[in-house]
């Protein structure tokens, strides 16, 4: 059942659910949570369907907050929607026009339920700050997602000094299955691991927060490599014996190489938006290892990323980036890449004079060790 | 109470002595740099390893156990390289039996179908076709077994389900042993699955124990009782010992009773040939009822670790006293035809394969007690049966009256005793029933429920029994699977029940469809109380 509220109050909307409940003859609700999300309006159909398919594991009222600041006129308009195909729990929609889309706290703090913990989620890039936003600070659990953003790293950074517990990024949750996977193999096959090579999709935000992960928990080199992906490409640990070796070219189906052993197929596709709300919502007390991690995410990699596949275009940006982040500057290591360099080199290296581009050097994976 | 349902299964955590006794054995290292203990998104995964099912035609491998194996799969928690070996009288090959687990997984599974994880899986499927007594087919297992450990790296770590009847455990453990398939070596382990029924008397579950603890060490021994890989029967204890509410009162000065119900609304259906002769007291009580007896009625353990839920349970249930009467205060019943739910169904002694003479009981209730400081005087009311109302398993803890009434009798006089239900299947959740005033003018109080739900949420996501205990299984963690002392204990309890019932009387007999015989209201108006209905 959909209900169409317009220029409305949050009182209102609370008694207009409050009557809907009874009519359908459930008057109590079971959701463990309150989850808002902020969005806008081109993205809310999809985080609609993601909230509500998570809710379905964590039954939740789903509160989404549509900003409409460049109308002139104040209003308040609802869209309250119960007892349908979005799963257990009820959904509403509330859409800030004129000056009240900067005060949306004081519409969602009478609308959110007793007791049960508030989750804030932004399905596009979010604020730099997410505990000082207004719908951030009457949450316990943020959800952002840097790789929303057209330049991921500059909101991880931003992200990173505003930290505050409860934070949380899907870019972090992306990488639970390969984590996982990583950390199984590494307990199959216990050896120390004397460097490490991550590879993905160039501008990805989720291979570098992989690899600051590993750098972080192993305390050795990290090469990166920038192709064109999807997500995450390979990550490989060196041992003594060899390396160890997590494959997935297609975003789907991957392969695990254990030296002496014969190679596994792993499943591992890239996840729904749902499926990654789903988890975030599993646990809601502080993520100490995200927090950790954050901490060390600008820290500079001492070997220049090596861009193997993608365009001069996103090399450049690559460049930009390491300049920033005072990281030494991209290396083209790709045949394909490597014709196109000799345009590369001169506005990469224009842009960044301390630290010059060298196309060539094609460094050997975990060289350092 | 938690409503997440991983949180409540990880309270029962890790058994660390078995961890690390497995890790100490298979030289594993115990630091691997990538854990980290506040890392909670990281699930267990096996390691490498492959389960074989013998009896892979049955009902319950189709039905419960392939899906969920891919199941576990889909939710990546299955090692790479993971193996599944049907063996079975059939003349199959390994495509033939790859379509049989499309087909079962297509059908039960409860997460959607993924191309990509069927296909990974798959490749790890192989079938054996023979007898269970036959050598030449062991000796085939064996080399499927080591072509496995060669191509899919499963590492020589196997755990061998037996999906069969009992009579057959013993040709299979020793064919098992005599195939040099029962040990893998110092590097790996192998691991037995037995579901129930562990024996149907003390002295065969003696014997049953013997024979396949000659084989395997009693830590590689994994008993299913598919009640506690439910996620409401782990949540009875977060229910008991996380929260500050009910362990007050969970005890003989508040509690008047307890009643633990598990209603099928089917008949035997199919089973005749396993069911005759065991009846519902051997098939429910003795295992699942009791068990959610030890988990209703224990004391704190400890921890979680499986050592410590064990000698609490075994201390609840060495303490189960059997009434003085078994008279009086046990029923038996069969179901005779008629309707049900709108069907005509037969009764049991008209059903395939059933001696019309037959006393096994379809419907059976006890009255125990337990002999503690906390329960005595508290009577268990356990009842069990087949075509009954509808299909619920449930465990009732109803209150003691309040010892004064500032209202007069008419005011009360439709207010029952507090109740609160932990509802196991279907609908899991739990509700409490308590007394209200109707609205109105004059005071009038009446019982109302409270309910939480926890399944209606969570079916779809929250993994099943079977799911949960393979994995564990694979992983070896044996705080979910029964000990043998506690099958044993299980037998000592219900043994006079059923040796009084062999020489006292026949059962009684009960229309389908409703809640059991008059005799089993008998036998609790004998005490002044009443069955609730579930």
């Amino acid at each position: 059942m959909i209900i169409d509220l317009t220029d409305t109050t949050s009182g209102k909307i609370a008694s207009t659910l409050v009557a809907a409940r009874h009519r359908s003859g459930t008057p109590t609700t079971g959701a463990v949570l309150t989850l808002v999300v902020s969005t806008e309006e081109r993205h809310h159909y999809d985080a609609m369907k993601a909230a509500g398919r998570a809710a379905r594991e964590h039954p939740a009222r789903i509160i989404i907050v549509i900003g409409r600041p460049d109308t002139a006129r104040t209003r308040l308009d609802a869209e309250v929607r119960v007892g349908d195909e979005n799963g257990p729990g009820e959904v509403i929609v509330l859409r800030l026009y004129g000056e009240l889309s900067a005060h949306a706290d004081s519409v969602v703090v009478p609308l959110l339920l007793p007791d049960v913990p508030v989750v804030t989620w932004w399905p596009d890039e979010g604020p730099d700050a997410p505990s000082k936003d207004p719908l951030g600070a009457l949450a316990q659990r943020r959800i952002t997602d840097a790789a929303e953003y057209y330049k991921p790293m500059t909101k991880l950074t931003a992200r990173a000094d505003a930290y505050q517990s409860g934070d949380t990024d899907l870019a972090w949750t992306r990488l639970t299955p390969w984590r996982s996977m990583l950390a199984a193999a590494l307990d199959q096959f216990p050896r120390p691991v004397s460097a490490v090579a991550v590879s993905g999709e160039e501008g990805n935000p989720s291979v570098r927060v992989l690899a600051v992960w590993l750098r972080q928990r192993l305390g050795v080199p990290v090469t990166r490599t920038a192709d064109e992906g999807p997500g995450i490409t390979s990550v490989e640990l060196m041992t003594p014996d060899g390396p160890i070796r997590l494959d997935r070219p297609d975003g789907e189906l991957a392969t695990l190489a254990i030296p002496g052993q014969p190679d596994r197929p792993v499943a591992l596709k890239r996840r729904e938006t749902a499926e990654l709300i789903a988890e975030e919502l599993r646990r809601l007390d502080q993520d100490d290892v995200y927090a950790r991690m954050l901490a060390e995410v600008a820290e500079p990699f001492t070997q220049p990323l090596q861009v193997a596949g993608p365009t001069v275009e996103a090399a450049r940006k690559a460049a930009k980036e390491a300049q920033k982040l005072g990281e030494p500057a991209p290396v083209v290591v790709s045949e394909q890449a490597e014709a196109e360099a000799g345009e590369l080199a001169e506005p990469a290296a224009a842009a960044d004079e301390a630290a010059p581009a060298k196309p060539a050097a094609k460094a050997p994976k975990g060289e350092s060790a | 109470m938690s409503r997440n349902g991983k949180k409540d299964a990880d309270a029962f955590g890790p058994s660390i002595t078995h961890r690390l006794l497995d890790e100490l054995e298979h030289g594993s290292n115990l630091s691997n740099p990538l854990r980290d203990a506040q890392d909670r998104r990281l699930p267990r995964i096996a390691g490498p390893c492959g389960l074989v099912i013998f009896g892979v035609t049955g009902d319950l491998s189709r039905k419960k156990l392939m899906p969920a194996i891919y199941d576990l799969a889909n939710r990546g928690l299955l090692p790479p390289g993971f193996a599944l070996v049907g063996f079975a009288r059939r003349d199959w090959a390994d495509q033939d039996f790859e379509q049989v687990v499309y087909e079962s997984v297509k059908e039960h599974s409860r997460t959607p179908f993924r191309e990509e994880v069927w296909n990974q899986l798959s490749q790890g499927f192989r079938f054996v076709p023979g007898e269970f007594g036959d050598p030449e087919a062991f000796e085939q297992l064996k080399s499927t077994i080591d072509e496995l450990d060669r191509l899919r790296g499963t590492n020589g770590n196997h755990a061998f389900y037996l999906s069969v009847p009992p009579k057959f455990f013993p040709n299979v453990v020793k064919q098992l042993k005599e195939s040099g398939l029962s040990d893998g070596g110092p590097e790996s382990w192998r691991r037995v699955v037995i579901e129930k029924p562990f024996g149907h008397d003390l002295a065969s579950a003696k014997e049953l124990n013997r024979v396949v603890g000659e084989v395997f060490s009693p830590k590689s021994v994994f008993r299913i009782d598919h009640y506690l890989g439910k996620e409401t029967v782990q949540n009875i204890l977060a229910l008991r010992f996380a929260n500050t509410m009910f362990e007050p009162i969970w005890n003989r000065n508040y509690v008047d009773h307890v009643q633990i119900t598990m209603a099928e609304d089917i008949g035997i259906g199919g089973r005749a040939g396993y069911y005759d002769g065991i009846g519902a007291a051997r098939d429910v009580i003795q295992n699942h009822l009791l068990q959610l007896l030890a988990l209703t009625a224990m004391e704190e353990p400890g921890s979680f670790e499986a050592d410590s839920v064990f000698a609490e349970k075994v201390k609840v249930l060495s303490a189960v006293q059997l009434p003085e009467d078994l008279g009086k205060h046990s029923v038996r019943g069969q179901y005779s035809g008629g309707w049900q739910g709108g069907e005509k169904v037969l009764g049991f002694l008209e059903e395939d394969g059933i001696n019309p003479n037959s006393i096994t009981d379809t419907y059976a209730a006890v009255k125990l007690e337990i002999d503690t400081r906390r329960w005595a005087g508290v009577p268990f009311y356990l009842r069990t049966g087949k075509r009954l109302g509808r299909r619920v398993t449930e465990i009732a803890v109803v209150f003691q009256r309040a010892p004064h009434l500032p209202f007069t009798d008419t005011m009360t006089e439709e207010l029952g005793q507090n109740a609160l239900v932990i509802r196991v299947q279907p609908d899991e959740g739990v509700t409490v029933r308590f007394g209200s005033k109707v609205p109105g003018t004059s005071m009038e109080v009446r019982d109302v429920s409270m309910d939480f739900q926890y399944g209606e949420a969570f079916t779809e996501s929250s993994p099943e029994a079977y799911e949960r205990l393979i994995l564990d299984v694979l992983l070896g963690d044996p705080p979910l699977f029964p000990r043998n002392e506690e099958v044993e204990l299980g037998w000592e309890i219900l043994d006079p029940i059923e040796q009084y019932w062999a020489s006292n009387g026949k059962p009684a007999q009960y229309g389908a469809g409703t809640w059991g015989p008059a005799e089993a209201d008998e036998m609790l108006a004998l005490d002044g109380r009443v069955w609730r209905r579930p």
